[in-house]
């Protein structure tokens, strides 16, 4: 019961929920980029929500399959075929046993998630399958997959979604850019007193070296108060971690546990995943809110889901 | 700040809507880490619904939780609660950790420089690391990883101003009055005088981590021959 990779992809990883639990060691939470898309593929293919999928990144995978499964693609778009013909988006589909199922063309967004009924079953490390890159840890041997490979699948229950297709993806994707939502802090006591004024002042820019760690970003720089050094602190999902450069980095699912420069603000959880569509080159306009706010839009999101049995 | 009993009040900031930070004074001082690690065990053996981590660093405490499940102000009350509470002992405290060290050589490239810098043989710093006991402050970086101190301020060289690009398993560095052993080869900047054959984290033994913030480790050296031949865990 496995899939065999006929072509990897750009950047094809394993993820599941994230390796929580073990921050106080070291260990990277890792996880999907875009966690809502990963959470609707899950449901649409009858999977739990803990199960495992595959991460694709901007130049999907050939898969071949050795056994019956229902799959869903969801995040990114992109034009699929099985066995040569097209394959819908956003909605589970069978794939029988010895089908070959290819990623064509990319339309929007960065990174999309294929659910396969059962999950895909790599080994638990420290209680995940996520992969993180730079620690060799999780997923498929620690590492994005590569032709030839065979990823192991869960037991599927066959025909177990009732699931239907998407009306519209739950992650509405980026062209060019988004808009991303902040609250400031923790340490914006770190900075210029304008310095949330400037953030917000014209967009960012991701930067062409910025990977699941974390998005480097070109744009107003940020004068700070007392230096940009700070004794090692904790870093967040979605933190805006400000180096002497002035130019800030947001940090993604596979950030260390721990940096050393302060934080101006932080990224609201509802608009993460849309941050994890963004890829190089792609613009980020900063907006200031509310914690009222940041979990009103968090509440609609989870209601979505929700609505989906995700 | 300052409560009834004379300790000071930590600082509690969110950390956005999925995290808040519980800071102590901003200085890296072992009285204030204990502090932080001790709060960070309450939290921990609370069991808070809703929190999904917790994470000590030299002066402060990180809680991540699902913002669906508790709220800020929920978890503000309980960790004021437990910060105020007196601080029991500490439930991680073990005996020192014994780390073999093969010093210099191939082990250790950067030891000459060290010494050089120092102003004293290859021999006296050796001496000198290994005999200091240390504190884990706290772990970070890559799984595994922690940093140490205080080393003796005559050997505290400053890490490399450009990176190695692959540092050996198990490389034992210092930097400032830091030191460390790397996890797993990764890149890193620190002066590198040994290496030890016990790995710092192994995912496949039953324990995968040798420490945890709040230990102490001790250095000791053992010779080349014997970091070859040292029993693998």
């Amino acid at each position: 019961m496995a899939i065999r990779v006929v072509k990897p992809g750009m950047l094809t990883t394993v993820q599941d929920a994230g390796r929580w639990g073990y921050q106080a060691r070291g260990v990277p939470v890792a996880g999907p980029m875009d966690l809502l898309s990963h959470r609707v593929g899950n449901a649409l293919v009858g999977n739990d929500r803990a199960a495992a999928t595959l991460e694709i990144t901007l130049l999907g995978p050939e898969l071949e399959f050795e056994s019956e499964r229902v799959v869903a693609v969801t995040g990114a778009e992109f034009d699929l075929a099985l066995d040569g013909k097209p394959a819908r988006i956003n909605a589970p589909f069978l794939v029988a046993s010895g089908s070959h199922l290819q990623f064509l063309a990319r339309k929007k967004g960065t990174r999309a998630y294929l659910a396969i009924s059962g999950g895909v079953a790599t080994p638990v490390v420290l209680g995940s399958r996520a992969t993180h890159l730079v620690s060799a840890m999780g997923g498929y041997e620690g590492r994005a997959l590569r032709a030839g490979d065979r990823v192991t699948l869960g037991q599927s229950a066959a025909g177990a979604t009732s699931a239907h297709a998407l009306e519209e993806p739950v992650v509405a994707l980026p062209e060019g850019g988004a808009t991303l939502r902040v609250l400031p802090g923790p340490q914006d006591d770190y900075f210029a007193p304008d310095a949330l004024d400037v953030l917000q002042s014209a967009p960012y820019v991701v930067g062409a070296n910025s990977d699941r760690m974390g998005f480097r970003l070109d744009g107003p720089r940020l004068t700070h108060a007392r230096g940009a050094d700070i004794i090692s602190d904790a870093t967040p999902l979605g933190v805006l971690q400000v180096p002497a450069s002035g130019l800030p980095i947001l940090l993604m699912a596979d950030r260390q546990t721990t940096g050393g420069y302060p934080i101006v603000a932080t990224v609201i959880s509802a608009d993460m995943s849309m941050a994890g569509q963004l890829g190089p080159g792609d613009r980020i306009t900063f907006a200031a809110c509310t914690p009222r706010e940041a979990m009103s839009a968090l509440i609609a999101q989870e209601r979505a889901l929700m609505a989906l049995g995700a | 700040m300052t409560g009834v009993s004379g300790v000071s009040v930590p600082r509690i900031v969110a950390a956005g809507d999925a995290a808040l930070v519980v800071e102590f004074e901003a200085r890296i001082d072992p009285a204030i880490n204990a502090r932080a690690i001790a709060l960070a065990d309450a939290i921990q053996s609370a069991a808070l619904e809703g929190v999904r981590d917790v994470v000590p660093t030299y002066r402060s405490v990180a809680v991540y939780f699902d913002p669906l499940r508790t709220d800020y102000d929920t978890l503000v009350k309980r960790v004021e609660h437990e910060a105020l509470a007196p601080q029991k002992e500490p439930s991680s405290a073990r005996a020192p950790i014994r780390v073999p060290v093969c010093y210099g050589g191939a082990c250790g490239p950067d030891l000459p420089g060290v010494a050089a810098f120092a102003g004293v043989s290859e021999e006296d710093v050796i001496r000198a690391h290994s005999a200091g006991t240390y504190r884990v402050f706290m772990l970070g970086f890559v799984p595994g990883f922690a940093y140490m101190g205080t080393v003796d301020s005559r050997i505290a060289m400053p890490r490399h101003a450009t990176p190695r690009v692959r540092v050996p398993l198990g490389s034992v560095g210092i930097a400032g009055v830091q030191t460390g052993i790397y996890p797993a080869e990764t890149p890193g900047g620190w002066q590198l005088i040994g290496r030890t054959p016990v790995k710092p984290f192994d995912p496949q033994r039953p324990e995968p981590f040798l420490l945890q913030a709040g230990d102490t480790v001790q250095f000791y050296a053992i010779s080349r021959e014997e970091f070859e031949q040292w029993p693998s865990a």
